[in-house]
């Protein structure tokens, strides 16, 4: 029992490493500032195979495995996380749920052009009244003929404004179940269907070359064959997506705590106070120890987690203590570098400035801390 | 079209790299080893000509055992097979004798072109790719920044330091790339997952007929009879600006020559 990687497994690794390094490091600090979504590096990424990474190849995958996902998104957000929240977005919540409850003609239609980066899509979850107790949705969905009427908003969705963004796939009220409770399915709205409107991008704090919308639909109507797996089972499908998606925010999140110790140990090397360089005063050292201490801990946390998703094992708290741990633990590194990195780690021309401003949403999105917490203490039987 | 691209591991540039202090080679054994960068160019072009004219693409390196590493790199990129030259004999090999061999390889081969990059980053002698057209009887087109393929002729810009020269020759050629030929792939999944099953053939000298005295240290032309560690840099010079700074920036600058 260990947690070595494969040989193609290191191999992809580096492969992605490389490409992070070449391609993304010197040219996302601009984007970033210009909160501009960075088409060149997604298009260089579709070439690379990184939006099919998890899918069969008979829709244009890689045919790789969720956890192959989680090692090229935890090398991508080691050097920035607005890159890779655009890559975990476009495959576990705008390629899989389409791949796992499509019909075989909406995989057809949809997955080759998502699976090769040249389109993308987005999922509409979170709505401005609701984000956490997703029972709430308000957003409605009416079948009057042979199509469904949308009428509500989604806030916060990843990927839905791009040029390339070719659906979004929303959760809606599609009636009232026996026990009283709502009934929520899945829909497809391809991107342009008239009376789905695009707002304008949020001015957000991090994550600032991600693509982030309130989506509103008044009277949208798209075919009834666009219901998205089993009426009413809606919110059932969107667990799992969850579930697994928390697995990749862990992986995002060990990226950037780690890409928090690459650049504290280059900068203690280099930085000199009082004659020496700074990585000589133990302050220095202990801090970025503990900091490599969190990261390869939190690692670890997710590396069991993906092993079990991958192996068919159930995984819910894994995956929930992973996601609480490296989302808290890339919080804790990101003060800590910029702290390492004194005056230059509140600039934005420094990477851990923009560490710092990323780290704050992994403790939100795909579920809260305290939503993790639930989990944990419920599967605990509390 | 059959196209052979040469691919050399070296200790990567971007690290330290030394000599052995026992007989003067790279020290390959403390380096993290790498594609010859320029290699990786000429196997984006073979990639490329595949796509565009159908045909194979096959890797050839000489190397030690470890070289293989290298090679499973750059079958991950796309090429169809290589071939391995390793053999304990041929450590030391000048660029006379590892020309001979990679000749004799590319003679089992018969490429119709023999694709490599312009130089290694380790010896950066630049002379391997006219040692093996001559050798082969084949025209050399080195120091390509583009490489076109019509039919058999063979086009291409030859990079100068002024500009650039047009030549052309029939194929079989050998044609030397620089980096600014091509953007080279980074390896995806399923290159990678594929190039574990890609055939890798292992050839030793005496495959491929060349006695043991005609290649490595013992059969070099040449030697490296000293090496030394670079100095350490000096402290440089500081001028503080007493209102004639500019003037003494331009005349550091013009005796230095760089004016």
């Amino acid at each position: 029992m260990d947690f070595r990687l494969t040989e193609e497994q290191r191999a992809l690794r580096d492969s992605v490493r490389e490409f992070a390094l070449e391609q993304v490091a010197p040219v996302i600090g601009e984007y970033y500032e210009r909160h501009a979504f960075p088409y060149e590096i997604v298009r260089q990424m579709g070439k690379m195979g990184l939006f099919g990474l998890p899918l069969p190849e008979e829709y244009g995958g890689m045919g790789g495995d969720y956890f192959a996902l989680c090692l090229a998104l935890e090398e991508l957000a080691r050097v920035d996380s607005s890159v890779a929240i655009t890559l975990e977005a476009a495959i576990s919540l705008g390629a899989m749920p389409i791949y796992r409850f499509g019909t075989p003609e909406q995989r057809e239609t949809w997955l080759p052009r998502l699976t090769a980066g040249e389109a993308l899509a987005g999922f509409g979850l979170t709505e401005p009244g609701f984000g956490s107790d997703a029972g709430g949705t308000a957003t409605r969905a009416v079948l009057d003929g042979d199509e469904w009427v949308v009428n509500g908003s989604k806030a916060f969705i990843t990927n839905s404004g791009t040029d390339l963004t070719a659906l979004v796939t929303v959760t809606a009220v599609t009636g009232v179940n026996p026990d009283g409770s709502k009934e929520i399915s899945a829909i497809i709205v391809p991107s342009g269907t008239p009376g789905f409107t695009v707002q304008p991008g949020y001015s957000k704090v991090g994550w600032c070359a991600s693509d982030t919308h309130e989506l509103t639909f008044d009277d949208c109507r798209v075919p009834a064959a666009n219901l998205l797996g089993e009426r009413g089972r809606g919110f059932a499908q969107f667990l799992r997506t969850l579930d697994e998606g928390r697995v990749a925010i862990a992986a995002l999140s060990v990226g950037l705590a780690q890409g928090c110790v690459d650049e504290s140990v280059k900068y203690a090397g280099q930085r000199r106070a009082f004659g020496r360089p700074i990585g000589d005063f133990q302050a220095i050292q202990f801090k970025i120890a503990d900091m490599e201490t969190r990261a390869y801990t939190a690692r670890l946390a997710y590396y069991d987690a993906a092993a079990r998703l991958v192996a068919g094992e159930p995984f819910k708290r894994q995956a929930a203590i992973a996601k609480l741990y490296a989302s808290e633990a890339a919080v804790t590194n990101a003060r800590e570098a910029a702290q390492v990195h004194g005056g230059y780690g509140f600039m934005n021309e420094f990477p851990v400035g923009r560490f710092y401003r990323d780290a704050k949403i992994l403790e939100i999105g795909e579920g809260t801390s305290e939503i993790q917490r639930m989990i944990i203490s419920r599967d605990l039987g509390l | 079209m059959n196209i052979v691209v040469l691919v050399k591991q070296v200790p990567d540039s971007g690290a330290e790299r030394n000599l052995r202090s026992d007989d003067s080679t790279v020290d390959r054994g403390s380096a993290s080893n790498v594609i010859n960068e320029m290699d990786e160019y000429a196997i984006e072009e073979a990639l490329r000509i595949r796509e565009a004219h159908g045909g194979e693409v096959t890797v050839l390196s000489m190397g030690p055992a470890g070289a293989a590493e290298s090679i499973r790199k750059a079958l991950s990129m796309g090429p169809d097979g290589a071939v391995h030259v390793v053999d304990d004999a041929l450590h030391g090999s000048c660029a006379v004798a590892t020309s001979k061999v990679l000749a004799a390889a590319l003679r089992t081969l018969s490429p119709d072109l023999v694709l490599c990059g312009a130089e290694s980053t380790d010896g950066r002698v630049q002379v391997v790719p006219h040692m093996l057209a001559e050798r082969l009887g084949v025209a050399a087109l080195t120091g390509a920044r583009k490489l076109t393929v019509d039919g058999g002729t063979l086009t291409v810009e030859r990079q100068t330091e002024e500009g650039y020269e047009v030549v052309t020759a029939p194929a079989p050629a050998v044609v030397s790339v620089w980096d600014t030929i091509n953007e080279p792939r980074y390896p995806s999944f399923k290159g990678i997952m594929a190039a574990k099953k890609k055939p890798l053939r292992t050839l030793a000298l005496a495959d491929l007929g060349i006695p043991a005295d005609e290649v490595g240290l013992a059969g070099a032309t040449s030697a490296v009879v000293e090496h030394s560690q670079r100095p350490p840099r000096s402290g440089g010079q500081k001028i503080t600006d007493g209102g004639d700074g500019g003037v003494r920036l331009v005349e550091f600058l013009a005796a230095e020559k760089f004016v």
